[in-house]
């Protein structure tokens, strides 16, 4: 057969039910234990050590330990060498043991899980971990499904089995697989069962899956919907029967828990270049360590057998006589000075900035999480922080790339409009008082059913006109057409009805109908919902469904059509249809599609015509309202034509390769010539805030973007209701259907709105010349650069109101393949608004890229469906909205949240603090362990380039671990500069990340040039102030030790924004540990330190030295802060001083002076 | 509704989570820097004038011996002269007492260009040897001055040690010996802790080459007061080491005579010896860095206090101001 020609044996699997010997005799396959866990107690060490060598900071570690190890290099104890690495170690090594333990319990619990498996003709309990592929299993009702089975029977005589897949894709909705006709009343118990599934290899699509089943030389197909995964659940249905065809770690769930990639955030990336040049500064104090060691050997070269601190050689007496002591040569101690030089400057790249920063993101995720204003109580979801690396970045967005359906909008369908036969109806609903006529004056409630009391859970008012047309009873091709019209809204779907008896008890009080039952619509798009809902309360109730018919419910009289088949949705042909037999023997195809898909296929007789223009004039009045808007039409299938399409359809259907393609060929077989029924338009709501949140946006300097897959009339209307659109906007519409049109149309605007052309190149340059300027580039540039940044609609004007470009999936296929990009660059970044439709997912990701690679700016995606998951991968920043269309787009997001309005507060609030606390932290910490290195290269220079530190070992490994640690953190996670009050009242403060106001390369050299002034001020203090002392190398040491803690605290305490308890304490508290520390240390004997402090502390010169210490070294950062202050204060001090002096006046009971300034 | 108020995922709310903790946000106003200067330089201006004043109460006398008590016929090679046990170092120095000088008088050497800070020198000891009797072959860390030819660990052992100082002095007034107190010039913490007092040397000094002092063996080393002195290393190349304390005044203008005996061997590396005789204040010896720096830092800040009034004066602007703020600005300039 042709089949078994698509079925290369590598690629295919072979599985005989009932008989896992045979299955599993030729090649094993995979049992069904799974093993999430990482490390068995064996291989703990040496693997958790070979992971956590994968990082470069901990080679780093390890390489300066080993240095330390080399007798001629040893600078500090070996322990204490040691000690930062195996501190890390360790710690990371106890988490990962954690969450290895926790890991291998919940293995272990679902391993020992028990299922009933046949075995010997009988169904008994089996662990899951012996499961193998081939058995036939039986799972009940609520039962987790153990691996991934293709069903055979249910309890349901039909086949239909319903499942839950939230622990897969978080979809709390019910679906509908269905057992295969031919082995659904199979019985199993007796071993009679015998058949040949040939299946795919293992593979994580969980949404396609391919294979034939070969029973008593009988070939059926099966599909997705024959298939039940593993971590499903089964509902509503008593049990089910599968065989097993993927077990354990093959199974689709296992095989998609695989994370996302791991982003870097752009202050990471701007840090790293910045770490380079702490490399170059120390590689340069080694150098200038070695060569002065070189020169100074090569002075003394004549002496250093005897200087009493040298002594090349053991002299004459001892072991060896006259051999040299830990002497190499020049050359060779001169590269050990530089290799010892690293040991003692190791500090100056702050590897320990890399864990802080980490746990810096953690309290700050935890305060992001905890926002009550970022609470969603419609859908009981927090804020969510997937991604534990970008936090900051949220400070520095300059794009906004926003999905529209979901997003934008609830998602909520509610079913507005219907034009039925040229006739256009609406729901009362939406009729407003003043055109109430007369009719509506009647009793719009739920039309009063005559059905046996079925009833929807949400009530839709009907549109009177339109029930009484369907109640008429009179024939004629406008009853028939309405007739037709909500049969395919009943019929033409996906939609799962659930009946649930249990909701009435408590309205209906003493008066309880038996009879009485409420039907739940499970449907896998809110759409289909929302037209089966409708359908229903028009009388046309859908209740129940199997694979091979739906009954339908129509006012009392039930309807039971045979399916004869189902082409779904797809995004090609954007429309679906069913092919259904009454039970007159009469055969219909119902269609329903995006007007532009279906409005080619209709039959094209005149009548037809005219009421198709009617239609389409209803069609876009809807659309400009907002609506969503389906076409709905159907067809008469008759004798030969039926036998073609089923013999096509049966043979599509079954086929393992290419059987979607060939089932889309199938469908337009009978998707033509179809007669116009009518249209419906769905309302899709704004959700609560968008336009406030895109307009603070816009007014903090980002642009919004909206790419949807909606048509262009209904993303304007969104779009205009949103505010995202004004009228005084020029709307530049790309609408092309060739490259040359497309290429065409772009220049044209160019021209008429002056674009200039910039290539590429030139942008990036002008990007990186100046920060502050903005990359557009307007043909009047040079008259207009003096106008404010935050002016975008003058600056990228030449003639009044802001551009928008409206632009179609159609023409950006031409634009992205082709080298259209730079031109669409160009026009799009000069365009206050940029509004895609009929996006693909791809296109979506294409466009972010459009952006992304062109420029430096930072890039926001913001999504809630599958659909958005390419985009939200594709941006800096990925925020998934946990909304109806399923979790795929928060499994990928970096941040997700409830609910559109909240991103204001994300990236206005959060992110602006995240922002400014990061970049804050970075500064500090390079500056606090620069200093540090800074201090002790001065010494070296006064110690013979021997390398010597006068702080203790274990100073100089706590200084950066213990004593100054804990401030940065605290600060890193709790300062505030400013209240989430202002920075929401003034958007326009957000830009002080674009221009990079926290963290850029003029701080840092300022703060390089603060560090070596400061340095030298606590080498020189003590320098001169114990000039031809006594004072001996630890009281030395413990003077700098304390000297440096106090220094680097006070320093940070100057820049607090915010002090609260926790502040205090830690910089406080850090001092008083650093003294602690001095103290126990000071206080063993054997350390040659012992005693130190407490003779120190006993001279006055010693304090008077600290004192001077820290009022000298921080005396030019504070007058040039004053400064700064007086004749360049940025907006954020200002903001700041407003907003403090104004609580100050508001407590003292005078006006408030603060206005607004926009 | 107690089931929904358990599954619901909203946040408590505490101050500390909505990060409306109440907290001091100070701002850097006006009024705060000229108070910060103010402030500085009141209270730095007194004290320089104080640890100048007390600096400058100290008296002291420093007299470098290290060339004249070479003998003329050495002094193209003085390295001869002091490696000669034969030849006599004594050497008599004369020294003028400036002003009355008030006992305790200190007597220091103090050593030029000898880098006791060296990393090779810090590390060659070994503290463990130094306390405990049991330790005496805890040498790892002192070579080359580890153990004799025959393998014997040497006690104290070490370059340190090795090299320590023997340079010795006489003193002398009018005819009159002037008794150097050499007890408790080391710290407490030293001799009662650190230096064992069951702990005595053995095999020091009995090599090729004397680096220095001999010690007694009988005498403990929590004893050996110049050794434990020695031992503190210097932090800088230059400089003093407790002598001894003289507990008598010296008068204005009495001259003092001074036995040296020249020893130790400065020679070879251009180090200079010198010896010192000094009264303290609280501030310790003679040094006017502190005050000197403390005066000019306080200056300083009065400067700029006054600078920053002007500034403020001539230059007002208004605290959180918003027409300053930058899209308020820029189109005026």
């Amino acid at each position: 057969m042709q089949l078994d020609n698509n079925l290369v044996p590598d690629n295919v699997r072979l599985i005989y039910i009932d008989d896992p010997q045979r299955t599993n005799e030729e090649y094993e396959f995979t049992g069904n234990e799974i093993t999430t866990s990482k490390y068995t107690v064996i291989n703990f060490l040496p693997k958790n050590l070979f992971i956590q060598f994968h990082r470069v900071a901990y080679i780093y570690f390890l390489v300066i330990a080993a240095l330390n190890q080399l007798p001629p290099l040893a600078v500090f104890g070996r322990t204490v060498s040691l000690f930062p690495l195996l501190f890390v170690l360790t710690v990371t090594a106890i988490k990962d043991g954690y969450e290895d333990w926790r890991r291998h319990r919940s293995d272990r619990n679902e391993n020992n899980k028990e299922s009933l498996v046949l075995q010997s003709s009988k169904f008994q309990s089996k662990r899951w971990k012996d499961i193998r592929v081939g058995e036939v299993v039986k799972i009940r009702v609520d039962e987790t499904i153990p691996c991934d089975m293709v069903l055979l029977a249910t309890s349901d005589p039909s086949g239909v089995a319903y499942i839950q897949t939230m622990n897969l894709d978080g979809e709390s909705n019910l679906k509908t697989r269905y057992a295969r006709q031919e082995t659904s009343l199979m019985s199993f118990e007796g071993g009679l069962t015998s058949g040949v599934i040939r299946c795919e290899q293992p593979n994580r699509n969980i949404y396609e899956f391919t294979a034939n089943m070969e029973l008593n030389a009988h070939k059926v197909s099966l599909s997705q919907s024959n298939i039940i995964l593993r971590g499903c659940q089964v509902k509503n249905t008593e049990w089910v029967v599968g065989v097993v065809v993927y077990a354990g770690q093959e199974t689709k769930a296992m095989l998609n828990s695989a994370v996302s990639p791991s982003k870097r955030s752009r202050l990471e990336q701007a840090m790293n270049k910045e770490t380079i040049w702490l490399s170059v500064f120390l590689f340069v104090l080694c150098l200038v360590v070695a060569i002065g060691m070189c020169l100074w050997l090569m002075r003394h070269q004549m002496q250093i057998d005897t200087l009493p601190y040298y002594r090349k050689s053991y002299l004459i007496k001892g072991k060896f006589p006259g051999k040299p002591y830990k002497y190499y040569g020049i050359p060779m101690e001169t590269f050990f000075a530089f290799l010892s030089s690293v040991i003692v400057f190791q500090i100056m790249i702050p590897i320990s900035l890399y864990i802080t920063m980490e746990l810096v993101r953690l309290g700050q995720s935890y305060f992001m999480i905890e926002d009550k204003h970022m609470y969603d109580s419609s859908t009981n979801s927090r804020f969510q922080c997937r991604s534990l690396n970008i936090n900051e970045d949220l400070g520095q967005i300059r794009y906004v790339f926003s999905d529209k359906t979901g997003t934008l909008t609830e998602n909520k369908m509610e079913f507005r409009r219907a034009t039925v036969f040229g006739k256009h109806y609406r729901n009362s609903s939406m009729v407003d008082g003043s055109t109430k006529d007369t009719e509506t004056a009647e009793p719009t409630k739920p039309a009063p059913l005559p059905t046996k009391g079925r009833k929807l859970k949400s009530d839709i008012t009907v549109d009177p006109h339109l029930m009484r047309l369907l109640h008429k009873g009179l024939d004629g091709s406008e009853k028939i057409s309405a007739h037709e019209f909500f049969l395919t809204l009943a019929a033409c779907n996906t939609v799962i009805p659930i009946p649930s008896q249990s909701t009435h008890q408590g309205s209906m009080g003493t008066e309880i109908h038996e009879d009485l039952e409420a039907i739940d619509y499970q449907g896998e798009s809110p759409d289909e919902e929302a037209l089966v809902a409708a359908a229903c309360a028009y009388g046309y109730i859908l209740f129940e469904r199997t694979s091979g018919h739906i009954a339908v419910d129509v006012n009392g009289e039930k309807l039971r059509l045979d399916v004869l088949g189902l082409h779904e949705f797809d995004s090609v042909r954007k429309r679906m249809s069913v092919v259904i037999r009454f039970p007159n023997n009469d055969v219909k195809v119902l269609v329903k599609g995006a007007d532009t898909s279906m409005l080619s296929i209709l039959s094209e007789d005149p009548e037809n015509d005219d009421l198709s223009l009617v239609t389409q004039r209803h069609l876009n009045e809807y659309s400009s309202e907002g609506l969503r808007t389906l076409v709905l039409a159907a067809r008469d299938l008759k004798g030969e034509e039926l036998e073609e399409w089923q013999s096509m359809y049966e043979d599509a259907s079954t086929s393992l390769a290419d059987r979607s393609s060939k089932l889309r060929q199938t469908a337009s077989l009978v998707e033509s010539n179809l007669r116009l029924l009518g249209a419906t338009g769905i309302e899709d709501k704004l959700q609560e805030g968008v336009p406030e949140t895109i307009e603070s946006l816009r007014q903090a300097g980002i642009k919004v973007w909206v790419l949807t897959g909606d048509k262009q009339e209904t993303a304007i209307s969104i779009a205009l209701s949103c505010k995202l659109l004004t009228a005084d906007m020029h709307q530049i519409i790309v609408n092309g259907t060739s490259e040359s049109e497309c290429k065409m149309l772009l220049s044209e605007a160019k021209a008429k709105y002056g674009v200039k052309c910039g290539g590429f190149r030139t942008q990036s340059f002008k990007l990186k010349k100046g920060a502050e300027s903005d990359f557009v580039e307007v043909l009047a540039e040079s008259k207009l650069t003096n106008l404010p940044p935050e002016d975008d609609g003058n600056r990228e004007l030449t003639m009044g109101g802001p551009l928008a470009l409206i632009i179609d999936g159609n023409s950006l296929v031409y634009i992205l393949e082709r080298d259209l990009e730079s031109e669409l660059f160009d026009l799009a970044t000069s365009c206050r608004v940029v509004l895609c439709c009929r996006v693909a997912p791809l296109q979506k990701a294409g466009i972010v890229d459009l952006i992304k690679s062109r420029t430096d700016d930072m890039t926001l995606a913001i999504g809630d469906g599958a659909n958005d998951v390419s985009m939200i991968q594709m941006a800096d920043v990925g925020v998934g909205l946990c909304g109806q269309e399923g979790r795929q787009a928060v499994m990928a997001s970096d941040f997700a949240m409830g609910q559109f309005r909240f991103l204001k507060r994300l990236l206005l609030v959060h992110g602006h603090w995240n922002y400014q606390r990061m970049g804050y932290l970075v500064l500090y910490n390079f500056y606090r362990n620069a200093v540090f290195v800074f201090m002790l290269f001065w010494y070296i220079l006064c110690a013979a380039f021997s390398t010597t530190s006068a702080l203790t070992d274990w100073s100089s490994v706590f200084y950066s671990v213990i004593y100054t640690s804990v401030p940065t953190i605290v600060v890193g996670i709790m300062d505030k500069d400013l209240s989430h009050k202002t920075l929401l009242q003034y958007p326009k403060l957000y830009e002080a990340g674009h221009r990079q106001e926290g963290y850029n390369s003029y701080l840092f050299w300022i703060m390089m040039a603060d560090t070596i002034w400061q340095s030298l001020v606590l080498f020189c203090v003590p320098r001169f102030a114990f000039k031809e002392s006594t004072i001996d190398i630890w009281s030395m040491g413990s003077l700098w030790t304390v000297a440096v803690v106090i220094l680097v605290n006070i320093h940070l305490a100057m820049d607090i924004q915010r002090w609260v308890l926790y502040t205090h304490i830690s910089i406080w508290g850090s001092v008083a540990m650093t003294y602690a520390c001095v103290v126990v240390l000071d206080s063993i004997p054997v350390f040659p330190n012992y005693g130190t402090i407490y003779e120190l502390a006993k001279q006055p010169t010693y304090w008077f030295s600290i004192l001077l210490i820290i009022v000298v070294a921080l005396l030019p950062r504070f007058t040039i802060k004053a400064m700064h202050r007086i004749f360049r204060p940025s907006d954020i001090q200002i903001a700041r001083e407003a907003e403090i002096l104004r609580k100050r006046r508001f407590f003292y009971g005078s006006r408030v002076f603060w206005r607004s300034t926009s | 509704m107690d089931q929904k108020n358990k599954n619901s995922k909203k946040p408590s709310y505490s101050r500390f989570s909505q990060q409306e903790l109440s907290a001091w946000k100070p701002i850097l106003t006006p009024g705060w820097v000229i108070a910060s200067f103010l402030t500085i330089g009141a209270l730095f201006i007194p004290v320089g004038l104080v640890a100048l004043s007390a600096s400058d109460a100290v008296v002291e006398i420093v007299d470098r011996y290290d060339e004249e008590c070479i003998p003329d016929a050495y002094s193209m090679d003085p390295e001869s002269f002091i490696q000669n046990p034969d030849i006599k170092k004594t050497c008599v120095r004369s020294l003028r007492v400036p002003k009355k000088m008030v006992a305790p008088i200190f007597v220091y050497y103090q050593l030029e260009n000898f880098y006791q800070n060296h990393r090779r020198f810090v590390k060659s000891r070994s503290d463990k040897q130094l306390r405990d009797p049991e330790a005496n072959n805890d040498t790892y860390h002192c070579f080359p001055e580890a153990r004799t030819s025959d393998g014997k660990p040497i006690v104290p052992c070490g370059l340190i040690a090795w090299s320590l100082f023997n340079d010795t002095y006489k003193l002398s007034t009018r005819g009159k010996p002037l008794t150097i107190n050499k007890k408790g010039i080391a710290w407490k913490s030293d001799t009662e802790v650190k230096f064992g007092s069951n702990v005595y040397p053995k095999d020091f000094q009995k090599g090729g080459l004397i680096g220095g002092a001999k010690l007694d063996e009988k005498v403990p080393l929590s004893e050996q007061e110049d050794l434990i002195v020695w031992m503190r290393t210097a932090a800088l190349p230059n400089f003093r080491k407790l002598y001894g304390k003289i507990d008598t005044d010296l008068e204005a203008h009495e001259t003092i005579k001074a036995e040296v005996e020249n020893n130790y061997n400065t020679y070879k590396f251009g180090g200079r010896k010198k010896l010192v005789l000094s009264t303290t204040t609280w501030i310790g010896g003679k040094n006017d860095f502190l005050g000197v720096a403390y005066i000019t830092v306080g200056g300083l800040c009065l400067f700029m206090a006054i600078n920053f009034i002007l500034l403020y004066v001539f230059r007002p602007r208004r605290l959180g101001d918003p027409s300053y703020l930058s899209w308020n600005r820029l189109p005026v300039a």
